[in-house]
C-alpha cells in the first residue's frame, strides 16, 4: 500500500467568540482516503473547526495546509474552489425543485439546460458510489435520508475531495444509517478523505480509521480507531473531574410530586421521541437531566408541561396539599395554575418564553395579563415585579422599559428564570439555565435554584455541562435517544458513568 | 356573428396590457419580490411612453411613425424600470416592506402618471387635446395581407405590434424559466434565497435584476393602452385596475407564464362582456363586471383545495432576504 498523503492539515488553528475560545489552537490531520471521526460533546468545538474549513468562520490564528499548500479560506467558496464540501446538519435544498436541478443549482455553464444530459451525469456519478438517487424526483416528496443523498452528491458532483459531514447520523433510521456508511466507504475506497462530526462512539468504532477528540474547545489527541475501546474514547471525551463547588445541600424530606408513568411521545415523522418514560420528581430535590442534545429532554418537559401530547402512559401531580392531578390529560395553561413551571432557554436564548422587542414590565405580564376581572390590564404588579428581579438578581439593564433583547444572554436568563420562580412554583423546570453564561452569572442562577431547592420545590433541570450536573444536582436521569439509560445518584456517581450512559447503545437492548 | 368577431377583437386588445402587467409581475414575484406597484408602473411607462412620442412629434417637422414607436417605446421601458429600481432599492437593499413599498408605488405612479398627463395636455393646448397620432398609427398598423383573411383575420392578425411582443414575450418568459441556468437560479432565489446564496447565487443581484425587467414588460402594457387603445392621448385615471387585474392574472395563472397568456384575454373578455349581453341595466353591468374577481376566488380556492406544491406561490415570496438572519 502507498504511503497515504494528508488531504488536509490544521495546525495551531484558534477561534474565538468574544470571549470564549471555541476552538484553541486544534490540530487535525486528514489523510487521503481515510474516515477522520471528530469526537465531543456539545460545545466541544467540533461544528465550530468544521465550520472553519468549510468557509463559514475564519480562524484567528493558525494555519490551515490543503495538500500541503497552505491557503485561506475566506467564504463557502473559496472551500468549494479547494474541493471540500460540508454537508450540514440542516439542509440547504429547494422544495419544488428535483433533485438534479437542486444538485446543478448556482453551477456555472451552458445557458440552456438539457436536463436529460445532467441526469444522466449524476446516475453516473450515483452508480460510482452506490447511492440510490432518482434525480427527477423532487424534494418535497423525499424522505430525510434522500434529501441528505441529495446534499452528498451536490458535493459530490462540484469536484469535491474532502467530505465533511455534520453529525449525519442523527436524523436517519439505523437502516438508513447503514446504507450512508456503505457509501461513505465506497468513496474512502475512491480515494476521497471523509470527516465525521459525531458523539455516537458506536459509529466512531464501526466506521472511522482514526479519531480526534475534542473537549471544550482543546485538541485532546488522535488515536487509531483499531486501537480504541468505548471507554478509552469516553475517557478522552469527558475527561477527569473537575471540581466547581457549587453549594449542594441534602434534601430534606423528600416528598414525591411528579410521577411520569411510561410516556411515550411521537414527533411528526412517526419517530419515537421518548421513549416508554418513568421517573419521579421529589420536593427540595434538584432532578439533573443529562444527554446529548436531542435526545428527548425537550420534549419530556414540555409532555410534563402539556405542551407535546403524549401518546401513551401517564403524568401525575402531587402538590403539597395532598390532592392528585393527571397532568397528561389537562391543557398547558391549567398545569400553569397549578404550580408546575418551566423555563426553557433555547440556543437563541429568546424564542421561548420572553419577546426580545418587549421590555421587561411587557415580559412579565405575558404571565398575569389574564389574572383579575378588570378589562384593563394592571401594569403596577408587574412593574413592581419586574424592579424586584432587577434588584434581587442583579440584572444589569438601563431601565425596566428597555426591549429584553438589548440585555447581555446572562440578564435576560436571569429574568426568565426570575420570573417563574417569583410565581412561587411548586415543580419548576429549566432547560439549559446557564447556556452561553460565564462563570459569575452561571453561580447566580445556581444560587437561584438551590434557594428554591430548600423552600421545598421539586426542579428538574437539564443542564449540558456534565461538571455542573454532578455538583449541582441530587439525582441524575440520563437520556439517549427518548429512552432513559439510568437515573444515577450524583453524589456516587462519577462523569465517566454519566458519560457511558449518554453514548449507551439503545437500539442493542431490545 | 359580427357582434361576436367584435366581442373577440375587443377581449385581446383589452388583454395585452394585462398580459404584460402579468408576463413582468411573474418574473418580479419568481425572484421572490412581491411588486404591487405594478399597477402604478404601468401608469409610468405609459406617460412616458407618450411624452417621449408627444416631444418627438414636436420636434420634428415631419415625424416618422417608426422612429416615434422606437423613441416611445424606449421611454416607456426607462421610466418603468426607472419604477421598479426604487422598488428594489427599498425591499431588497433596505429591506422594507414589500406590501408597504408595492401600494406606495401605485399610489406614486397612478399621480405621476396623471400629472405629467395634464401637464402634457396643457402644453398640447388643453385638456385632451394632446394627441400623437403619428406614432399610435404605428402602434395601432394591422398586420398586412394576413388581416384580411376571414374571421381569422380579423381576430387574430388585425392587432397592433405590442400584441405579438407580449405573447412572444410570454412563451420566451416560460421557456426562461424551466429551461434555462438562469431561470433555474431565479426560481430557487423566490423559493429560497438561503439555499441560493449557500450555492453561490448573488441573491440581490437576481432580484434586483429580475424586478427591473419585470417592472420594465410591465411598463410596456402602459404603453399598449395608451397607444394602441387610446390611439395617443391621455385622461386622468386612463388606465384604471388593469394593473390590480394583471396581479390577479398571476395568481389566476398559478405562475406559470403560458396559462397568463389566454388568462389575459379571458380576463380581457370578462371585463367587457357587460358590454355585450343584451338587456342589463346599471345595476346587473356592475355584477358583470365583477367576473374577473370572482374567478380570481374560485382559483384561489381550488389551488389551495389541490394544494399542488407546484400551484403555491414562491415560498418566499414577499420576504426580504438578510443572510446574517438565522
Amino acid at each position: 500500500m502507498e504511503q497515504l498523503e494528508n488531504a488536509i492539515e490544521l495546525k495551531n488553528v484558534t477561534k474565538r467568540f468574544g470571549k470564549v475560545i471555541a476552538n484553541d489552537s486544534v490540530y487535525l490531520t486528514v489523510k487521503k482516503g481515510e474516515i477522520l471521526s471528530i469526537l465531543g460533546e456539545n460545545g466541544s468545538g467540533k461544528t465550530t473547526l468544521m465550520n472553519m474549513l468549510s468557509g463559514i468562520y475564519f480562524p484567528d490564528e493558525g494555519h490551515i495546509l490543503v495538500e500541503g499548500k497552505e491557503v485561506t479560506i475566506q467564504s463557502p467558496k473559496d472551500a468549494f474552489d479547494l474541493g471540500i464540501g460540508m454537508i450540514h446538519q440542516h439542509f440547504k435544498l429547494v422544495d419544488v425543485l428535483t433533485a438534479a436541478e437542486n444538485i446543478i443549482l448556482g453551477l456555472p455553464g451552458k445557458g440552456a439546460l438539457n436536463m436529460a444530459q445532467v441526469e444522466k451525469d449524476i446516475k453516473e456519478l450515483t452508480e460510482k458510489y452506490g447511492f440510490d438517487l432518482n434525480p427527477a424526483q423532487k424534494i418535497y416528496d423525499m424522505s430525510v435520508s434522500q434529501k441528505q443523498t441529495v446534499e452528498i452528491v451536490k458535493v459530490l458532483y462540484r469536484g469535491a475531495n474532502l467530505l465533511i459531514l455534520d453529525e449525519p447520523t442523527a436524523v436517519l433510521t439505523p437502516q438508513e444509517a447503514d446504507k450512508l456508511f456503505a457509501v461513505l466507504r465506497n468513496m474512502k475506497n475512491a480515494g476521497k478523505s471523509i470527516i465525521i462530526i459525531t458523539h455516537k462512539l458506536q459509529e466512531v468504532l464501526a466506521l472511522s480509521d482514526r479519531v480526534t477528540v475534542l473537549r471544550k474547545g482543546k485538541y485532546i489527541g488522535t488515536v487509531e480507531t483499531s486501537e480504541a475501546t468505548v471507554e478509552s474514547l469516553t475517557e478522552m471525551m469527558v475527561g477527569g473531574k473537575v471540581s466547581l463547588d457549587i453549594h449542594r445541600a441534602d434534601p430534606v424530606d423528600p416528598e414525591c410530586r411528579l410521577k411520569i408513568e411510561d410516556a411515550t411521545c411521537v414527533n411528526h415523522e412517526g419517530l419515537k421521541i421518548l421513549n416508554h418514560v418513568s421517573f419521579e420528581a421529589n420536593s427540595g430535590e434538584i432532578l439533573g437531566i443529562a444527554g446529548i442534545a436531542g435526545s428527548g429532554q425537550k420534549e419530556l418537559l414540555e409532555a410534563i408541561a402539556g405542551l407535546q401530547h403524549i401518546r401513551s402512559g401517564k403524568i401525575s401531580y402531587y402538590p403539597q396539599d395532598g390532592s392528585t392531578h393527571t397532568l397528561s390529560d389537562m391543557k398547558a395553561s391549567q398545569i400553569r395554575n397549578l404550580g408546575v413551571h418551566m423555563s426553557f432557554v433555547p440556543e437563541d436564548r429568546l424564542g421561548m418564553g420572553l419577546v426580545g422587542k418587549m421590555d421587561l414590565t411587557d415580559n412579565m405580564m405575558l404571565r398575569s395579563y389574564q389574572e383579575g376581572s378588570n378589562p384593563f390590564l394592571d401594569r403596577e404588579t408587574p412593574k413592581n415585579l419586574a424592579k424586584e428581579i432587577v434588584e434581587k438578581l442583579d440584572v444589569v439593564t438601563p431601565s425596566i422599559s428597555t426591549p429584553v433583547g438589548r440585555l447581555s444572554g446572562g440578564n435576560v436568563q436571569k429574568v426568565l428564570v426570575g420570573r417563574e420562580i417569583a410565581s412561587d412554583p411548586e415543580v419548576l423546570m429549566v432547560a439549559y439555565p446557564v447556556r452561553g453564561l460565564d462563570i459569575n452569572s452561571s453561580y447566580t442562577i445556581y444560587n437561584l435554584l438551590n434557594e428554591q431547592k430548600e423552600k421545598g420545590v421539586a426542579l428538574i433541570c437539564v443542564i449540558e455541562d456534565l461538571d455542573v450536573i454532578l455538583e449541582l444536582c441530587d439525582r441524575i436521569l440520563v437520556m439517549n435517544n427518548g429512552h432513559i439509560t439510568g437515573i444515577r445518584d450524583a453524589r456516587k456517581t462519577t462523569k465517566e458513568e454519566i458519560g457511558m450512559l449518554m453514548t449507551k447503545n439503545t437500539e442493542e437492548e431490545k | 356573428m359580427s357582434v361576436i368577431l367584435v366581442f373577440l377583437q375587443k377581449a385581446i386588445a383589452q388583454g395585452v396590457c394585462m398580459l404584460f402587467g402579468a408576463s413582468g409581475e411573474i418574473m418580479t414575484e419568481k425572484s421572490g419580490n412581491l411588486n404591487l406597484g405594478i399597477p402604478g408602473i404601468m401608469y409610468m411607462g405609459g406617460i412616458a411612453g407618450l411624452m417621449g412620442a408627444f416631444f418627438y412629434e414636436g420636434a420634428v417637422e415631419n415625424p416618422s411613425p417608426v422612429i416615434g414607436l422606437i423613441v416611445s417605446a424606449i421611454c416607456a421601458i426607462l421610466c418603468a424600470g426607472l419604477g421598479g429600481l426604487i422598488y428594489s432599492v427599498l425591499t431588497v437593499t433596505l429591506r422594507a416592506n414589500q406590501n408597504v413599498v408595492g401600494l406606495a408605488l401605485t399610489t406614486f405612479g397612478v399621480g405621476f402618471g396623471n400629472f405629467f398627463g395634464g401637464s402634457v395636455s396643457k402644453l398640447a393646448g388643453g385638456v385632451g387635446q394632446i394627441s400623437v397620432a403619428t406614432t399610435a398609427s404605428a402602434y395601432q398598423a394591422k398586420v398586412p395581407l394576413i388581416s384580411e383573411i376571414p374571421f381569422i383575420g380579423p381576430v387574430l392578425f388585425s392587432n397592433g405590434v405590442l400584441t405579438y411582443v407580449a405573447v412572444a414575450l410570454a412563451i420566451s418568459l416560460a421557456y426562461f424559466l424551466k429551461k434555462t441556468r438562469t431561470g433555474l437560479n431565479l426560481r430557487a432565489v423566490g423559493e429560497s434565497p438561503a439555499t441560493a446564496d449557500a450555492a453561490g447565487i448573488n441573491v440581490n443581484r437576481y432580484k434586483y435584476v429580475a424586478t427591473v425587467l419585470g417592472a420594465a414588460i410591465a411598463g410596456l402594457g402602459g404603453l399598449n393602452f395608451v397607444m394602441e387603445y387610446l390611439g395617443g392621448t391621455w385622461t386622468n385615471d386612463c388606465i384604471g385596475d388593469r394593473g390590480w387585474l394583471a396581479i390577479a392574472i398571476v395568481i389566476f395563472a398559478v405562475w406559470n407564464p403560458i396559462n397568463v397568456i389566454w388568462g389575459s384575454f379571458l380576463f380581457g373578455a370578462l371585463s367587457i362582456l357587460y358590454l355585450y349581453v343584451p338587456g342589463l341595466n346599471r345595476g346587473s353591468q356592475e355584477l358583470f363586471k365583477m367576473l374577473p374577481y370572482l374567478v380570481t376566488i374560485l382559483v384561489l380556492i381550488f389551488t389551495s383545495f389541490r394544494n399542488k406544491r407546484e400551484t403555491q406561490p414562491p415560498a418566499s415570496l414577499g420576504v426580504a432576504y438578510f443572510r446574517e438572519e438565522r
